[in-house]
C-alpha cells in the first residue's frame, strides 16, 4: 500500500534546505536536486505573496497537482515545513504543526545545533519517524 | 487528464461551487508568454504596475510547472530542473491556495494558459476553466479579425465572460 506521505522538507528562513526525508516516492532526489527544489520553493512562496490581490498574504499553504499535493507550513520566524503527499490526504496541517513542535523540542533546544544549519539530531529523526508512521497506520486502518 | 470532453459550449455553464463574492481576476497567456487577457471584477490591491505583474505571474507559473515535474513522486525519470516542458508533458499543478487567495490554472494542449484568482475557499474550478477555454475558442479563435498571439480585444468575449463570472460569483 502506498504511503500517504512521500517526502518531507524543512527549509530555513533564507531558503536553504536543512532537512529532507523521503518516505518511498519513486522520484527520490539526490542532494543537489533536493537543494535546488527547496530554493525554488522558497522563491515561489515569496512571489506568491507579491501576487496577492489583497494585502496580508502569507504565502502558499497548499499546492495541488495531478499526482501529488504539497502542504506548506511557515512558522512566524520564516522556517518552512512542507510535505509532498498523495492527492486528497487529510490532516497534513496538524501533522506539520506537530513536526514544528518536534523541531522546537529536539532541534532548537539542542545546545549543539547551529541555527540555519542542516539538522543532525538523532532524537528528532526518531520522533519524526514515529509521528509519520503513526499517521501512515491511521490511514491504512481507515 | 481528460481535456477534449466536448468542443462546443455546453448550453448550461457549470454550477457554481461556492457562493459569495468570488471572482477576483483572470489572466490568459499564450505559449510565448504574451498576456492575451487580464480582467478583474473586485477591485484588488495592485502594488506593481501591470507589465511587471504579468511577467511575474508568467514566471511564477513557469517555475511552478518545472517544480512539480521535478517533485513528481510517481515518476522516476525526470529531466533537469528548469528544462522547458511541452504542454501536457509531466505532472502539472492545477491550483494553489494561500490564506488570501486561490489560484486555479489550466493549460491547453496548444499552450494557452488560463489563470483564475479567486477567494481562498473556492472549490475546484476545473470545469469553469474548461468552460472559459471554450468561450475563448468560440468568440476569439473563430473571430476572423483576431490575430493569434495578440491581446484579446473581442467585445463579445469580454461580455460573455463577465456575465459568466458574475454568475459564479
Amino acid at each position: 500500500m502506498a504511503a500517504a506521505i512521500y517526502s518531507l522538507y524543512i527549509i530555513n528562513k533564507s531558503g536553504g534546505l536543512i532537512y529532507y526525508k523521503d518516505y518511498g516516492s519513486a522520484g527520490r532526489m539526490d542532494t543537489n536536486d533536493s537543494l535546488r527544489v527547496a530554493s525554488l520553493w522558497h522563491s515561489m512562496h515569496a512571489i506568491s505573496q507579491q501576487l496577492s490581490p489583497v494585502s496580508g498574504c502569507l504565502g502558499i499553504e497548499l499546492l495541488q497537482a495531478d499526482t501529488f499535493d504539497l502542504h506548506c507550513y511557515q512558522s512566524l520566524t520564516g522556517t518552512k515545513f512542507f510535505v509532498v503527499c498523495e492527492p486528497g490526504t487529510q490532516h497534513m496541517e496538524s501533522l506539520l504543526k506537530y513536526i514544528y513542535e518536534l523541531y522546537t523540542d529536539y532541534v532548537l533546544k539542542n545546545p549543539f545545533y547551529e541555527m540555519e544549519m542542516p539538522i543532525r539530531c538523532e532524537l528528532f529523526d526518531i520522533n519524526l519517524t514515529q509521528a509519520v508512521q503513526k499517521d501512515r497506520v491511521a490511514f491504512l486502518g481507515r | 487528464m481528460q481535456f477534449f470532453g466536448g468542443s462546443e459550449i455546453s448550453p448550461s455553464p457549470p454550477v457554481p461551487t461556492a457562493s459569495g463574492n468570488n471572482g477576483h481576476m483572470i489572466y490568459m497567456f499564450n505559449r510565448n508568454g504574451v498576456c492575451l487577457l487580464y480582467r478583474e471584477w473586485n477591485p484588488p490591491l495592485r502594488t506593481l504596475n501591470a507589465q511587471q505583474d504579468h511577467k511575474l505571474m508568467f514566471g511564477l507559473l513557469f517555475s511552478l510547472k518545472s517544480l512539480t515535474v521535478k517533485m513528481d513522486p510517481t515518476s522516476a525519470e525526470k529531466g533537469n530542473l528548469g528544462v522547458p516542458q511541452l504542454p501536457g508533458q509531466g505532472c502539472s499543478f492545477h491550483s494553489f491556495r494561500t490564506n488570501t487567495y486561490k489560484l486555479s490554472f489550466m493549460e491547453s494542449p496548444s499552450g494557452i494558459k488560463i489563470i483564475l484568482v479567486t477567494h481562498p475557499r473556492t472549490g475546484d474550478l476545473w470545469d469553469s476553466l474548461k468552460y472559459i477555454y471554450n468561450l475563448y475558442v468560440e468568440y476569439v479563435v473563430k473571430n476572423p479579425l483576431y490575430t493569434p498571439g495578440s491581446p484579446i480585444r473581442c467585445q463579445l468575449f469580454n461580455t460573455t465572460l463577465d456575465q459568466y463570472m458574475r454568475g459564479i460569483a
